[in-house]
């Protein structure tokens, strides 16, 4: 019904994403769903695809591209299953710290593996008494000599276990505040870093998430990512680019549900005709098309507005965020509604899209931290 | 470990193809071509060969000039070099006309330590190029193989037969089909799709491959097509329409027509 002006590139990533949709993701995502199973060949052929490189500098084996095509990678994945598309974007936040922060030293150690997917990554920063506030973490991180030590618990870490390369949010100075914290990179097998157990969520259920256990971790100095007392400028900045993919998320599902519940609308046979052609059906259709394309089209602008080179975007980013999550989860709820009986079977896919969607409006900043962001945003413009 | 070629068929997609009324061979230039689907393992073991072994792989087809998408496709995959053999002379090749001119191809490709093809082409379904290109080349031939490792000049190969898995050892240079059943097919990368964009890449004639043209396609094919037919049903199967209990109704009365029914009437009586 709309045309996005995509370049030729884009075009041919969005391709390429459906294709690996339609032959590693699609046939096994209910299966996944039903026995909440992580399978690592979807990851692998997206690794073979090159696609962990979107985000990655050329100079580091990557393909160079920008928060939109992030978008329209991580969206196209979503529309065929939200928990792959979960370890996939979690990846990138985990690698967007080094790509932001990181020396050369760590770019050049890190990137290379990450773009070719060899390595994925993970982003610990909530603990258990520190979700929404998050200048509450208790990890700390000690300077001895050459190394640090860190010690603490994260919690609901998505790659938790799967992630060779893990930044940590640590406290380095308790009498500084926010700007007491630093950012570090754990690399599986450090002695003291442990995963824990896998946690049995609601949704995104392809997906995997634990517990990071810090237990004098001693790690070289050099995995300090930029300077001690960076940690929140990195941790928000890093936010302010991935919520953009926690929208695209919600931009797949919600093409998903629209689309399966229409299917289904248009064949389904009541009072001898499809149930389409009663108006309080077709009407949630059109609210539901109108909602989408809302979300895509502020989603989009945002991740142009990013990719156009843009300072300060923390607003604009916690928009597309919390409206694009917000629409899916209306989406998706009546979707089930649209289907009936149907949407309401584990046999099918609407069920599956509404407890997926419902974990976007809780993680990567919930949706009324996004509100409290964007509210503070705009009082910053209309002083 | 010398390069690795691979030769992949552009099939028609089902439900494209037309046959040559005069030839009675499949109009080729005019269908949809898709890749011969077992060629996928073909490519795909070529390019697990690559990775490990840091070998070059050359990917070429022998068609007309519209199995030119399915060559960037396998360059997508991490092909080095594609050669496409098309020429007007080339049309209605049976197997053994085709082996001549990919067996020409191969030999200009020297040195070379493995050709891989696909088991068979899911139009034709002979299974014969492999082992008649070898037979041609005077090389050995190993048909449906399922892995491959190499070591001191050696190729160590497990082949699926019917009486169950045989492992051989081959000194290169040689040919095999591949078995199409893998538990895995990498997809393209993006960033070889974007370079297969503005890819040019060889082409020869039966000129450039010096191939006298009374060995090449119709002309040089033994194989003569006597004729093709569209499968007639003798019984054809009847589609009835109308309300559920109507039909079951009907279907119940023809049983009991036919006999088929006898049993069950009378339990239920």
């Amino acid at each position: 019904m709309m045309d996005y002006f995509f370049t030729e590139e884009q075009r041919i990533l969005i391709d390429l994403v459906k294709r690996i949709g339609e032959e590693y993701i699609r046939p096994k995502a209910l299966f996944w769903d039903e026995r909440e199973i992580y399978d690592p060949l979807p990851i692998k052929a997206l690794a073979d695809a090159d696609l962990f490189g979107i985000i990655v500098p050329k100079e580091y084996g990557g393909l160079g591209m920008g928060v939109m095509e992030m978008c329209l990678a991580v969206e196209w994945l979503s529309y065929f299953c939200a928990g792959v598309s979960t370890t996939y974007a979690a990846s990138f936040l985990g690698a967007y710290p080094i790509i932001l922060f990181g020396s050369e030293e760590q770019k050049s150690r890190y990137l290379p593996k990450i773009a070719k997917g060899d390595s994925l990554c993970a982003f610990a920063l909530t603990e258990p008494q520190a979700g929404s506030d998050a200048f509450a973490i208790k990890t700390t991180a000690k300077r001895e000599g050459d190394h640090y030590v860190l010690n603490g618990v994260k919690q609901w870490i998505t790659n938790g276990g799967l992630a060779d390369i893990n930044v940590v949010i640590a406290i380095t100075d308790p009498s500084k505040g926010s700007r007491g914290a630093s950012a570090f990179i754990i690399e599986k097998g450090d002695l003291g870093f442990t995963v824990g157990k896998k946690e049995k969520k609601l949704g995104l259920k392809a997906s995997v998430t634990t517990d990071l256990i810090l237990n004098n971790c001693k790690i070289p100095r050099e995995r300090l990512i930029s300077r001690e007392g960076m940690g929140f400028v990195v941790a928000l900045k890093t936010l302010d680019y991935a919520r953009c993919g926690a929208g695209a998320q919600a931009l797949g599902i919600a093409q998903a549900a629209m689309e399966v519940s229409l299917n289904h609308a248009k064949r389904r046979i009541q009072f001898g005709q499809p149930v389409y052609n009663f108006q309080a059906v077709s009407h949630t259709f059109a609210e539901m098309a109108m909602k989408l394309e809302s979300s895509r089209a502020l989603v989009y602008s945002v991740a142009r507005y990013i990719d156009s080179g843009a300072k300060d975007f923390s607003g604009a980013s916690a928009m597309a965020k919390c409206f694009a999550t917000d629409q899916a989860m209306w989406i998706t709820e009546r979707a089930i509604q649209m289907m009936g009986g149907y949407g309401y079977m584990r046999d099918y896919l609407p069920q599956k899209l509404l407890r997926d969607a419902k974990c976007l409006q809780i993680y990567e900043g919930t949706n009324e931290i996004q509100r409290n962001v964007i509210a503070r945003e705009l009082a910053k413009v209309y002083k | 470990m010398e390069r690795i070629i691979v030769c992949i068929k552009g099939v028609p997609r089902p439900g494209t193809v037309k046959v040559d009324p005069e030839t009675h061979t499949l109009k080729r230039e005019s269908a949809e071509l898709i890749l011969n689907p077992p060629d996928r393992a073909a490519l795909e073991m070529a390019m697990r060969l690559r990775e490990r072994y840091g070998v070059e792989v050359v990917v070429m087809s022998m068609g007309p000039p519209n199995v030119a998408p399915l060559l960037k496709e396998a360059f997508a995959l991490g092909a080095d070099e594609l050669i496409l053999l098309s020429d007007r002379a080339f049309a209605g090749a049976d197997t053994l006309a085709t082996s001549r001119v990919l067996a020409q191809a191969i030999r200009g490709l020297t040195p070379f330590s493995l050709v891989i093809m696909g088991l068979k082409s899911v139009d034709g379904e002979t299974a014969q190029v492999p082992p008649e290109t070898a037979a041609i080349l005077n090389l050995p031939s190993v048909i449906n193989v399922i892995d491959i490792s190499y070591s001191n000049n050696r190729f160590y190969l497990t082949r699926e037969t019917n009486y169950g898995e045989e492992e051989l050892e081959v000194e290169p240079p040689l040919i095999i089909s591949m078995n199409p059943k893998l538990e895995y097919f990498r997809p393209p990368s993006l960033k070889r799709l974007l370079q297969a964009r503005d890819l040019s890449f060889k082409s020869m004639t039966a000129q450039d491959l010096n191939l006298a043209e009374d060995l090449l396609g119709l002309k040089g094919s033994p194989t003569q097509v006597a004729g093709v037919f569209e499968k007639v049903f003798s019984q054809r199967g009847e589609v009835w329409k109308g309300e559920p209990e109507e039909l079951a109704d009907k279907l119940i009365n023809l049983l009991r027509e036919k006999g088929l029914l006898q049993k069950l009437a009378l339990i239920n009586r």
